[in-house]
This record gives structure tokens, sequence and C-alpha cells, in this order.
């Protein structure tokens, strides 16, 4: 079938990289156009295959367009030219050319229609957003920048292993439901389970999240996690163990969101938080689940990417990202403070802001499925977030106590990009029919009962109380310059000591082997073949007089020796004498064999 | 970028007077209260029949984040916490 558009990724990708060759203004309008032209583009293409190009014995699909890839191709551009009006200051040809590309894999990912097209945008993925940490160009981002890269490398490999046993058992390449049961649906699901950040896998994100640029951190935030939601949604859906795995996620980073002091960091533990939530949608499989799961991460790329965009301009205008360092900022930076509590309203649910009409359905489908012990997670969840989510980055960013800071507020541009994000999260939750028609399942979901409602605000303003009265009787934890350990312990220290193990192993055998054979072995060589017949004979004597016991005459035979053969007057030479010998070894060994 | 000494005669932020603080704190105890209050008169629609519980809501609300705070400062906070400078060496 031919039609008049061009593949999903291609015009960001390519795009991207033909961007060094402008500058200025020029360079500022391609960066703008081009998730606007991809757009255009993408709405051109009908549902169905396209792009069908022979490879080895099967196909590569560049464009396989139905409902559920369309909505993560809408968010994806939407959040594409979001992140690029807030991104227009930054006059760096590396994080231009990779936060554009970095969208690019992103898109092309969801509309793979075969695993090896799949496989190859989700590593393009781990390069660009390798280059967006890298791209602060300090020493932390280039550790964190480096961490990074390995654990997606390490994903993406057992991801390609799954690929291959799969391709291997199915004859198929195509990209649809897997299911878990074999080896390599397996390590599919694991390959997949790394950008999703699960529990244990998960530290790439909190680690390199918070080192990369301030733009950089906006694009990261919207496009690995959610492909992997993608990837799960169709590959996955109705896994059991994503359950689990899901309500884990939702639970155990809001612990380390309220003792962390780095607020970009307090998001990154916010973002598996939510991923959470979708990750369980997925595992619960049922049409309102699935909605549900896939509308978060729709709402989720919005208000997490506004909340990143806050902190990325107080970090802007201040230099300081850091809870103790900050504080009484609202005086400053009113405008940017409003978007942040939007933001922060938004994840946490509040009515009326879009995280209210996505989280709830994911909740109801629990609850529907009898999930008890799921659902009371996730409703500690829901509270949890909005204590280390909703109030802690406001309070502590723009209120608490008077840093002393004075800046101006964020530049236009950025308060332009957080100004429509913050807009389409009201948006979204005062008229979620238009989202919801976006969805891929059919589902008639009405969230604004007053039940609803009523219990939400209640369970809201509760844990807003809690703060209060903690914060006031001094329980509340003070915020404290310090790190926390998390599962990359694992590799960052735990690594070292099997460096150190091995460098005391195997570093010891090289040593032993060195000094045995490359010193102290050649060097017998080479006193014994100075003079090869004259040694022979002296060992050969001395043998002699050691067996029989003669003693007395051995120095005087030894001097005979050296002065016969330095005046080579042997009857023979020292080759012939090496030959007859080797000659004598082998057959001595023929007649043993 | 500058960090200046503050300037007191610089007009003082809605929350550098402590009346305000208060006036709002006011405010939402109120608002708590009233959420509270709501749940006698209204009972929920619910699937779990917990969820119509007087003061359900309000009260795992409230024990979560108290659990979630004492739980991180004095479990968490001990086991994971390190210097800035833990990864350097």
């Amino acid at each position: 079938m031919t039609i008049n558009a061009l593949p999903p990724a291609l015009i960001m990708i390519l795009g991207g990289l033909l961007l060094p060759l402008f500058k200025g203004r020029a360079r500022q309008a391609l960066l703008l156009l081009l998730p606007v032209i991809s757009f255009i583009n993408l709405l051109q293409i009908p549902h169905g295959s396209h792009w069908i190009l022979p490879f080895l014995s099967d196909q590569l699909v560049f464009g396989h367009v139905d409902k559920l890839s369309l909505i993560f191709g809408y968010i994806f551009h939407l959040v594409a030219f979001l992140s690029a009006i807030y991104a227009l200051h930054v006059d760096d040809t590396i994080q231009n050319v990779a936060g554009t590309v970095y969208a690019g894999a992103g898109i092309g990912a969801v509309f793979a229609g075969d695993m090896f097209t799949l496989f190859v945008f989700w590593e393009l993925l781990t390069i660009s957003a390798t280059f967006l940490i890298l791209a602060r160009r300090t020493e932390r981002a280039l550790g964190a920048g480096f961490r990074y890269f390995m654990v997606h490398v390490a994903g993406g490999l057992c991801l390609l292993a799954g690929i291959m046993l799969q391709v291997a058992e199915t004859k198929s390449t195509a990209f649809g439901l897997i299911g878990l049961g074999t080896t390599a649906s397996w390590l599919i699901f694991i390959g997949i389970g790394v950008n999703c950040a699960w529990p244990i896998l998960h530290p790439w994100l909190t680690d390199a999240y918070p080192e990369a640029t301030i733009t950089g951190t906006v694009f990261l935030s919207a496009f690995t996690t959610k492909t992997a939601i993608y990837a799960l949604a169709r590959a996955f859906p109705g896994t059991e163990e994503l359950i689990y795995i899901g309500a884990t996620m939702a639970a155990f980073p809001i612990f380390y969101a309220v003792i962390e002091n780095d607020l970009r960091r307090v998001l990154a533990y916010s973002l598996i938080n939510q991923v959470g939530f979708m990750v369980v949608g997925i595992g619960i499989g049922t049409a309102l689940s699935m909605n549900g799961a896939i509308a978060h991460a729709f709402n989720d790329i919005l208000f997490k990417g506004l909340l990143f965009m806050t902190m990325g301009a107080v970090m802007y205008r201040t230099g300081k990202i850091n809870a103790t360092d900050l504080g009484g900022l609202y005086k400053s930076m009113p405008w940017t403070c409003g978007f942040c509590i939007v933001g922060a309203a938004s994840i946490s649910a509040f009515p009326l802001f879009s995280g209210f009409v996505s989280k709830s359905m994911v909740m109801e489908a629990a609850a529907h499925g009898d999930m008890r012990w799921v659902w009371f997670i996730l409703l500690f969840a829901s509270a949890g977030v909005f204590h280390h989510a909703g109030i802690k980055i406001p309070f502590f960013a723009f209120f608490s106590h008077d840093s002393g800071i004075r800046c101006k507020e964020a530049p236009p541009h950025m308060l332009l990009a957080m100004g429509i994000s913050a807009t389409l999260c009201v948006l979204i939750g005062c008229f979620p029919q238009y989202l919801y028609s976006l969805l891929p399942y059919t589902v008639d979901y009405q969230p604004y009962t007053t039940s609803h409602v009523l219990a939400q605000t209640q369970l809201l303003f509760f844990s807003a109380l809690a703060f209060t009265l903690l914060l006031l009787a001094g329980i509340y934890p003070a915020e404290i310059r310090s790190i926390n350990v998390d599962a990359d312990w694992i590799y960052r220290k735990g690594c070292r000591q099997i460096y150190r193990f091995c460098r005391w192993a195997f570093d010891g055998i090289n040593e032993w082997a060195n000094r045995t054979f490359a010193q102290q072995f050649t060097k017998l060589l080479g006193q014994f073949f100075a003079d090869p017949g004259g040694n022979l004979q002296k060992y050969g004597y001395r043998l002699l007089i050691e067996t029989s016991g003669i003693e007395g005459q051995y120095e005087q035979m030894a001097r005979k020796i050296s002065s016969r053969s330095r005046s080579a007057s042997y009857p023979v030479g020292i080759g012939v004498l090496l030959a007859v010998m080797i000659l004598a070894l082998t057959s001595i060994l023929l007649i043993l064999m | 970028m500058s960090k200046q000494p503050i300037d007191m005669d610089e007009e003082l932020g809605m929350f550098d007077k402590p009346a305000n603080v208060k006036r709002l704190l006011r405010i939402f105890y109120t608002c708590v209260v009233l959420l509270l209050i709501v749940d006698i008169f209204y009972h929920k629609h619910t699937i779990f029949a917990w969820e119509g519980y007087f003061g359900f809501y309000s009260v795992y609300g409230f024990v979560a984040c108290v659990i979630l705070v004492i739980v991180a400062k004095y479990v968490l906070r001990p086991m994971v916490m390190r210097k800035e400078d833990h990864y350097d060496d």
C-alpha cells in the first residue's frame, strides 16, 4: 500500500541529525517545527501496517498504527514539542541533536511492528539519552551517564536474546501479544523491565535523571519508561506478576522520596511510584485497568514533565536544587511556583486535575478484581505521593524557611512550556472525555461521582494534615545533606569488591607467572645457552661425582671444561650436540608411548 | 543567580507574616473538620464494604502518612543514609 506520508520516526531522527547544519534562529525554528511537522505527518497515516521491508527471512515493519500506538504517538509528539519550547535557550549541538533524536526514537519504538525494529529504536533511546546526561559535563554526570549506558546495554542485550529465541521458536518477528511462559518471553519481559525501572533494576533512573542537564531531564522523564509501558501493554497485558511488581514500585520509592534532599531525585522516585500504577493496571489486564494504565501514562508525561520543568527553572535561576539550599522562592518566582502547584495537584490526583481521572481507573479495576492488598498498597501510595511530590516539592522549594535567594522569574519560553503543560493538566482533569476517546478500549467510566470525589478529597486533606502536624511537631525529617544508598550500591560499591578480589587473584597469578617464567626461567635458559656444551659437561660431571662419592677434583675439572669450550676445541659443534639431544628426547618419548 | 542579603525594607511576602500563616492553617483545619463531618451525612457508594465506614479515607490518609514518615525517618534513613561523598573514593 502506498501512502503519502513518511515513517513516523523519520522526521524527528533525520531532522535531529541535520540540526548541526543550522545555527541560531534557524536551528531554534527547526527544533520547534520538527515535532509539529512530524505530528502532521502522523495524522496522515491510516491504521494498519506500513513501510514493510524484507529482512533476512522475515520483514521489518516501520509503521504499525493502531489505537494503542497512536495515543503514545500523540503524547510523545506533544511532549517533544513542549520540551523543545522549554529548551529553546539551549545552544548546545549535542543536547539539541540528542533531545530530538531521543524523542524520535521513542516515537519509532511505539510504531515498530516487529521486534527487530523495536530493538533498534530501543537502543537508539539508550544512546541518545546517555548524551542528554553526559551533556551536563560534570564529573558526577559522567559517572551517572556511564552507569546509565551500562545498565541499559545489559537490559538491551537481555531483550535481544529474548527476541532471538522468540523468533526461533515462533518463526515470526511480529511484535504483539507474547505472554509469560518460555525462556524467550522471560528474557523479553526482564529486558523491558529494565527500561520500566522495576524494583532492584530501577536505580539507573534515580541515579541518572537528577544528574542530567536541566532540559535533558524533562525529555528523559517522558520517553524511556513510557516506551516500556507501551511494550508491556502490547506484549504482556494481564500478566499477574506485573501486579506485584507494580505494587512494589508504587510503594517503596515514596519512603526514599521523604528523606531525599535533591528535589529532582525526589521527582525521580515519584516517577517510579507513578509508573508502578501503570504496571499494576497492565497486570490486571481488564479493559478498564488497561485504559487506566495508558491514560495515566499520558497524564504522567505531562505532569511529571511539568514538575521537572519547574524544578529545572529553579535550578536555572538559582543554580541549586537541594531542599537544604532552597526555600521562600514564591516571592521571586511566583509563576513557576503556581505551575509547580498545578503539577503537584495533578500528580496527587486532586479532583479537577489530570491524575484524578486516570489513577482512579487503576484503583477501581483493582477493587473490581477484589485485589484487596493491592488496593490497600495503591491507596497508601496515593496518600504517599501527595506527601512527597504534592507537598514536599513545592513546600521546600518555594515556601519553608526563606533561603535568602532572590532571583529573576523563569525566562519566558520556560514559562510558556510550563503554562501549556499546566493548562493541559487542568483541561484533562476537567474534561476527561477527550482523553478517554483516545484510549484503545471502549469503556464507560465516570470519574466524577460524589463518593469518589469525597473519598479522594478526604484522603488528600488528611495526608496534608499529617504533614502539617508532623512538621509543626518537629517530627518531619529535616533535610540533611547526604545521599541514600539504593540498589545501585550493588554495582557502585559491591562491584568494586569484586574488582578488588579479581585484582588480588588474577594480578597474583600474573605476577607469579611473570616472576617464574619471564624472569627466572629465561635467566636460567640464558645462562645455560651461553655455553651449552660446557654446561652440559659440567652438570653431567657433577652428577657423576655426587652419585659415585668421589670428591675434590670438581673445581679443577670445571675449569678445564670451561677453557676447552671457550677455545671451541670440540670435535662436534654445539648445533650437532643439541640436535642429538632432541633426537634422544623424542626417541625416549616415542618408546615411552 | 544572586544571593543578596535580605533587604529589610523590601515588602514582606505573604507568608513572612505569621498572622497570614496562622490564618491559612485555620482555614485548612476548618476544611479538614468539615470533610469529616460530611462523612456522617453522606454515605458513599463503594465497592469494598470498609470504604463506607465513617472516616475510613480520612483515617487511612492520616495514618498512612504518619507511618510513612516514621518509617522513612527512623528505619530507612539509619539504614541507607551516607555522606555525600560516599561513592566518590
